[in-house]
């Protein structure tokens, strides 16, 4: 039964990873490409399990198109926070601008709470089983797509960032600004899109975690939760943020094993991350997987 | 004899349009600092056209004024215009400058370290929307056959090598006119010959037109067809690149060839340089 125990967390912890490593992707992508630290990430997935139930309640529309628009919509949402809110704001001191950032998640917050009320909604019931047999694991439906999700996302960013046009030049912006202008690409359609591209995936991400949990605004604490898993894999590196993901997901779990078996404190499960963090920043401070630039002139 | 009266004066007065046009512009850098002032020059199409001049004259300014990539070090045109094939350019997004065909080579190469040679070509081509970028690649490794076998990292790639991907980036773009900020930088002297060498062949073979900025006054003459020097934000010298190299005061400060055979004195020479300054 312990084992059983065991394994059933570290399963959890898995498919909560690579969600964290998810969400993580998304706030290393504005990271890089603009070097704006976003605190609003959380809201992200708010917003869109929000629109996402609303739209399946209100509308009776079936999940999948539900979901769809819901992802479209923030996409178009992320690209107009950033154009309205943001850009104004280059060439300020980057300081203005993460307390925008702030200013932004206790509005979006607060604006959810005014529309949607403060009260947990369930989704309606979207799998026809709610929980199947994994290897005989009980595991909800929702978390294997979820995986499944995740998975197929990260497989997307890493062909985006290798081989598309859009991806190559990101990747430039984040090296150099300049440099990206000289070679003909507009930094601020780039800045755009990292935003719609962060917050539409985000969007995936809250309406997963609204299937099983409800939809409330606790579901920005993801965005702090997000927080410990890209220092851990290094601020700028998208596969050291879905790492850190998977690290954080599995300490968590892990965590509330040690403490519900032998130390009975009680909140491990929400404390770990941040003592693996302050540790993994002593021996590496620049996160795992975060990169110090090659010189060589 | 016609022919080389020819070439010495190859910008005449009533030849067609020039490619570039740059027309007595003031450059103005966060509002206070006077780089440029009252700078002219013209670049026929088909040609590489040097401009020469010492440390902080102004010829990396007058590069970014071009391409526009001023903007992104807060500096502005002020006064005058940047005409390309007969349209004013001054004020456009540099991004959208290289659409229309001038595309820089910054100083100091300038190079994706964290991206892959390939990696580098592709983003070249960034403004490119047709499916030859493929065929250009493999022109790129002709130009270069030792960029081909570089499979790393761009940042590991030696200080020529990383010229030469610069050039090639900037030939997957297919520029009409390459507007080059020091290639001779930092290179061996050996190194400098082979990428002038190559800028030589890009200007006969593609037939880009090629405004060049250098130093190395004695090399950038030995490829180019016409010259500007320039000090304080002014031209103050131009011809055809033969002229230059046999003025006897490009000489004296350019070239490093004094005239007459007997040693100088250090005292002598400052006092002839301060006599001699054109301004």
């Amino acid at each position: 039964m312990q084992s059983q125990l065991l394994l059933q967390l570290i399963i959890n912890g898995l498919i909560i990873g690579t969600l964290y490593g998810v969400v993580g992707m998304c706030f290393v992508l504005i990271y890089k490409a603009s070097q704006v630290v976003n605190f609003a990430q959380g809201e992200f997935l708010l917003i869109g399990a929000w629109t996402c139930w609303w739209l399946l309640t209100a509308w009776d529309i079936p999940f999948f198109w539900g979901f769809l628009i819901a992802v479209c919509f923030m996409m178009v949402f992320g690209i107009a926070v950033q154009m309205i809110i943001l850009r104004p704001l280059i060439g300020e001191p980057i300081i203005s601008v993460i307390m925008v950032t702030i200013g932004m998640s206790i509005f979006f917050q607060a604006l959810m709470k005014w529309m949607f009320g403060t009260f947990a909604q369930p989704f309606p019931p979207i799998f026809p089983v709610e929980k199947v047999d994994v290897l005989g694991l009980q595991v909800q439906t929702a978390y294997l797509m979820s995986t499944g999700v995740s998975l197929a996302i990260m497989a997307g960013f890493a062909w985006f960032f290798k081989y598309s046009k859009m991806g190559l030049a990101m990747r430039a912006t984040a090296f150099s600004q300049q440099v990206a202008q000289s070679l003909g690409i507009s930094v601020r359609q780039v800045f755009a899109l990292s935003w719609g591209i962060s917050a539409a995936v985000s969007a995936v991400a809250g309406v997963v975690v609204g299937i099983v949990n409800g939809v409330s605004s606790a579901l920005s604490y993801f965005g702090i939760k997000v927080f410990p898993a890209v220092i851990l894999g290094g601020l700028d590196s998208i596969f050291g943020a879905v790492v850190g993901g998977l690290i954080v997901g599995l300490l968590e779990n892990l965590g509330q094993y040690v403490d519900s078996q032998y130390l009975k404190w009680g909140n491990l499960y929400e404390v770990i991350p941040f003592y693996a963090l302050i540790i993994i920043l002593m021996i590496k401070p620049y996160g795992l997987f975060g990169t110090r630039d090659i010189e060589r002139v | 004899m016609a022919e080389a009266a020819l070439k010495l004066d190859p910008v005449a007065e009533t030849g067609p349009a020039p490619l570039l046009a740059v027309d007595n512009i003031e450059v103005v850098y966060n509002d206070v600092i006077l780089v440029l002032r009252g700078l002219s020059l013209k670049v026929p199409q088909g040609q590489i056209v040097a401009l020469l001049g010492s440390n902080g004259a102004g010829k990396s300014t007058t590069l970014k004024a071009i391409s526009g990539l001023l903007k992104t070090e807060d500096g502005e045109i002020t006064r005058g215009e940047v005409n390309f094939l007969g349209e004013k350019i001054n004020g456009i997004e540099p991004d959208k400058i290289v659409r229309r065909g001038i595309f820089q080579v910054m100083e100091g190469r300038r190079i994706i370290a964290d991206m892959t040679v390939l990696e580098n070509l592709r983003l070249g081509a960034f403004t490119r929307r047709d499916n030859e970028v493929k065929s250009d690649i493999e022109r790129v490794y002709e130009f270069f056959p030792r960029l081909r076998e570089r499979t790393g990292l761009a940042g590991y790639l030696s200080g020529g090598e990383q010229q030469m991907l610069a050039i090639g980036r900037a030939m997957m773009a297919r520029p009409k006119l390459i507007l080059m900020d020091e290639p001779s930088m930092g290179l061996s002297p050996l190194m400098v010959k082979e990428v002038f060498a190559i800028i030589k062949k890009l200007n006969v073979e593609l037939g880009v037109t090629i405004l060049l900025v250098e130093q190395n006054a004695r090399v950038a003459l030995s490829v180019a067809d016409y010259g500007y020097i320039m000090e304080q934000g002014k031209i103050v010298l131009d011809g055809s690149a033969q002229m230059l190299a046999t003025n006897e005061d490009v000489k004296e400060f350019y070239l490093g060839q004094g005239g007459g055979e007997e040693r100088k004195s250090f005292k002598n020479l400052k006092s002839f340089k301060r006599r001699k300054r054109w301004l």
